[in-house]
């Protein structure tokens, strides 16, 4: 027996008409019969002629889809193979706090990364770990909008307040120390000063802190130094280290620490790959997350999500150098004025629209392969949370009651 | 199912096309010569009918062909017809960065036949005027879609009617029950309504109705993608021509399920070439007001908002929601501007003087960086607010005001520079600038360096116009 694919078919096919007869004419003279499987024929005027005898026999055996008066008259049964992709690489894991018996003083401590897909590929790959959130906690006043001022009002000014606040009240992992009284411009505090704000917290609360510096290159070297040389063991997230610091200098103390190091770029992989190069000198890559910058909703989000979608690919496709797992400053969503501005009634109230930024940026960012979340609002920070929750509680949908929205008087 | 492959983004060359252009260099379609617009096409600037040669009976031939190779990975379809008609799907890849998605997320707000006429007539008005401007777009919501909910033809028929009356939106007519949907084909004749939906059990007087009325129809199958190909593949070998999939929307268990058929019918089409899955997908996220048990109101509305955004960004090209209001339909309309944006667009505007309005010699002068949102931020509303002002853009490397100034890509060095650079000084008479109220801890070393006195404006550029008002004397 002989199949004749529909690739052959077309190679042959054109517009003179059918030339395949003669060749199936031969097999049959040969075979007394053949079968088309997978066979599709485009023709406006078809006549095949056969004998007799010969047609009886393989006649019924010919479908011949889109002929005049063919329309199916019951469904038609196919498959979808799921389109799976293998990828030569996976996303390193960095791990966030150190508990008593590993050398620290937390409760609890957090692996993030170890991705095998991109984003929630569920049905390629299982999710490793799921995505961590932070809360910011900044130890002097800072602008806040009225949407999250009402929720920390009480303890601004009182870090180790706000902390507990973060992880008792608002469900935070884990809480981001932003130790910017350091900066010369503002207070000019000193990393001693700073490191007696760690202090505090770390009797507050249990969870793994991320240290967060001023962004001035110096000052936050020093005081990087100096919370690395206080507080060894601890598995901070030393947040941030920059091309424009003294890289080398900085990963020797954070290793020597036994931290971990959030490596700061904006929004330039290119950048991201060089600042990585730099720290490879000194630290290992379980040592190492990623901020490649967030930009808030309507204020260069695009460039974010992009960038960040772009990164985990090409980690995944075997970029050693963007093969980490990405942090995201969300908090920056309130930078966007539509999250924090009163505006004319129609978009109100901002105390709902404030935090859906927040949101929507997080979950735009989620959805690019994020592994830590620094955030702001607590209803942002919830959400996010059951969103998380949901996506990897393996729990299938129910399609029995799907078609109920067409009729939900709502 | 069989595999065709189709001509990928990548394979494309303009020698390619070139080759099956006319070659008449006519100039017709605005371009220089053939090759050039075999360039434009092949990086989808213009459209293959913009050759007029090429649509002569005698190239039909390199017509069909041409077609045939910029075919992108997912069908285009097209709701409704005339200037408002809504075009969905059409995208040639899947992932953002290799090439700017087309067609923008259609969104069609809801009503049904059981709401008072009044309210009927109001949403959809509402839903019609909806408008918000963003950095020199207009952002819009594009459909209406009619739900029976009273299971009764005549109902279903009048409100179709009232909406055609009151909107030149196109409509998706939502009832799963085909002698409903006829009366509302019946309301709408030649409108090309979506038609939602054919399912395994009612697909076939559904597929009647599409071919009748030449309406484009969804296929739904909730959840079981071997089910939506199938409807699929029957529909279109019944003759209908216009197929939209639905493979379900679920907003908390089977999320996961709901972004896993999302991604892997788009993976299909763009990079495996399966005619089927390459159909346009429709996203629900208003089945949240189905399970929404005793939650309030306004949490159902944040769980739709987040559900639309997330389907937004995992590939729906039209959703269907209940909510119509601003605060939660804004992140959604922002988010779906940003998503379609042409990824390969600047993060950088040039730096240099900016002049607004006819400014004399005693107008403000202010900063800002080069950065593109604030500078288009910035920039519109300056303009409008028809404030007359000089704006100096600081090259500060494409960050941000805050970002900038904590990173050291804003300094005072450069904003001194730049005020030099910008040739302000033969311009206006006094040597004030307005700084941005983000960037005032360095306030002092810029009148170091600059020599000008800095004034520290407001946080906000939405407050300059009022700042230059009460506050701005040369």
């Amino acid at each position: 027996m002989i199949t004749t694919t529909h690739h052959d078919t077309d190679k042959k096919k054109d517009n003179e008409g059918l030339q395949l007869s003669g060749d199936i004419l031969e097999a049959l003279a040969k075979f007394q019969q053949v079968e088309l499987t997978d066979f599709q024929l485009d023709a406006k005027e078809l006549e095949i002629l056969f004998a007799p005898s010969m047609a009886a026999q393989i006649l019924p055996k010919l479908k011949l889809p889109g002929a005049p008066g063919s329309k199916p008259t019951s469904l038609l049964s196919t498959t979808f193979p799921t389109p799976i992709e293998k990828y030569p690489n996976k996303i390193s894991t960095v791990k966030l706090g150190a508990t008593k018996s590993e050398g620290g003083t937390r409760g609890k401590s957090f692996t993030i990364g170890g991705e095998l897909s991109p984003a929630f590929y569920t049905f390629e790959n299982p999710i490793p770990h799921k995505p961590i959130i932070t809360l910011d906690v900044f130890d002097m006043e800072v602008p806040l909008s009225k949407a999250v001022k009402m929720h920390v009002k009480d303890v601004v000014g009182d870090p180790a307040a706000w902390a507990k606040l973060a992880v008792e009240k608002f469900g935070a992992d884990m809480v981001t120390m932003h130790l910017i009284s350091v900066d010369p411009l503002l207070k000019d505090a000193t990393p001693k000063d700073a490191c007696l704000t760690i202090e505090k917290v770390l009797q507050a609360v249990d969870v793994p802190l991320i240290i967060g510096g001023c962004g001035d290159p110096v000052k936050d070297t020093a005081l990087f130094e100096e919370v690395c040389t206080r507080f060894p063991g601890e598995r901070f997230l030393m947040s941030s280290v920059t091309l424009d610091m003294d890289v080398a200098k900085c990963a020797q103390f954070i290793k020597k620490a036994g931290n971990a190091v959030l490596a700061f770029t904006p929004m330039d992989l290119n950048f991201a790959r060089e600042l990585n190069r730099r720290l490879y000198d000194h630290l290992d890559r379980e040592d190492i997350v990623m901020d490649l910058t967030t930009a808030a909703l309507g204020y260069g989000l695009d460039y974010a999500f992009t960038n960040m979608e772009r990164a985990r690919i090409s980690g995944l496709m075997g970029d050693q150098e963007l093969a980490h797992p990405m942090s995201s400053g969300t908090t920056n969503a309130w930078a966007a004025r539509e999250a924090w501005l009163k505006m004319s009634a129609e978009w109100e109230p901002r105390e709902l629209r404030g935090p859906l930024w927040e949101v929507t940026t997080a979950l735009t960012l989620l959805l690019a392969g994020v592994d830590l979340f620094m955030m702001m609002h607590p209803a942002a920070v919830k959400t996010l949370k059951d969103v998380t929750n949901h996506l990897t509680s393996g729990k299938k949908a129910d399609p029995a009651n799907f078609a109920d929205w067409v009729k939900v008087k709502a | 199912m069989a595999e065709k492959k189709k001509g990928g983004l990548k394979e494309l060359s303009p020698i390619t096309i070139y080759k099956n252009l006319p070659k008449t260099n006519c100039k017709e379609c605005g371009q220089e010569n053939c090759m050039a617009f075999a360039t434009k096409i092949v990086n989808r600037e213009v459209d293959l009918d913009a050759c007029k040669p090429l649509l002569k009976p005698e190239n039909a031939k390199q017509y069909a062909l041409l077609s045939e190779l910029l075919k992108p990975a997912v069908k285009e379809v097209t709701i409704g017809i005339g200037d408002k008609a809504k075009k969905i799907g059409g995208k040639l890849v899947m992932y953002r960065h290799e090439f700017t998605y087309k067609n923008p997320t259609a969104i069609a707000i809801d009503v049904t036949d059981e709401m008072p006429e009044s309210e009927v007539v109001s949403r959809v008005q509402k839903t019609d005027n909806f408008s918000y401007e963003y950095i020199g777009n207009t952002l819009k919501l594009d459909l209406i879609a009619v739900r029976s909910t009273s299971e009764n033809a005549d109902k279903f028929k009048a409100c179709v009617k009232k909406v055609s009356e009151t909107t030149q939106l196109p409509l998706i007519l939502v009832a799963l029950n085909p002698a409903i949907a006829e009366a509302g084909l019946m309301a709408a004749p030649k409108a090309r309504p979506l038609l939602y939906a054919a399912t395994t059990t009612n697909w076939k007087e559904m597929a009647e109705l599409a071919i009748m009325y030449d309406a484009p129809l969804v296929a739904s199958a909730p959840n079981d993608l071997n089910a939506l190909i199938s409807l699929a593949k029957t529909l279109q070998e019944y003759g209908v021509k216009d197929i939209v999939l639905d493979p379900g929307t679920f907003a908390n268990d089977g999320l996961a399920d709901t972004l896993n058929n999302f991604t892997v019918l788009r993976r299909a089409a763009t990079k495996g070439g399966e005619e089927l899955a390459g159909l346009p997908l429709i996203g629900i996220p208003m089945v949240a007001w189905a399970n929404k048990g005793d939650l309030a109101d306004d949490l159902v509305k944040w769980r739709e908002s987040y559900l639309a955004s997330m389907l937004i960004t995992r590939f729906a090209d039209a959703i269907i929601l209940h909510s119509n209001d601003g605060w939660s339909l804004l992140p959604t309309v922002v988010l779906r501007q940003n998503i379609y944006t042409d990824p390969r667009k600047p993060v950088a505007v040039e730096p240099g003087l900016k002049v607004f309005g006819t400014p004399d010699e005693n107008s403000p002068v202010m900063f800002t960086s080069n950065f593109a949102l604030t500078f288009y931020t910035v920039a519109s509303d300056i303009e409008s607010s028809k404030t007359n002002a000089y704006l100096i853009v600081v090259d500060a490397e494409g960050a941000a005001i805050d970002a900038g100034v904590a990173g050291r890509k804003l300094t005072a060095e450069k904003i001194a520079d730049a005020i030099k650079a910008s040739g302000i000084e033969n311009k206006v008479k006094h040597r004030k600038i307005i700084s941005p109220g983000k960037a005032s801890r360095i306030s002092g070393e810029i009148e170091e360096l600059s020599g000008w006195k800095v004034l520290v404006g407001p946080r906000d550029s939405s407050e300059i116009a009022k700042y230059v008002i009460d506050k701005w004397q040369p």
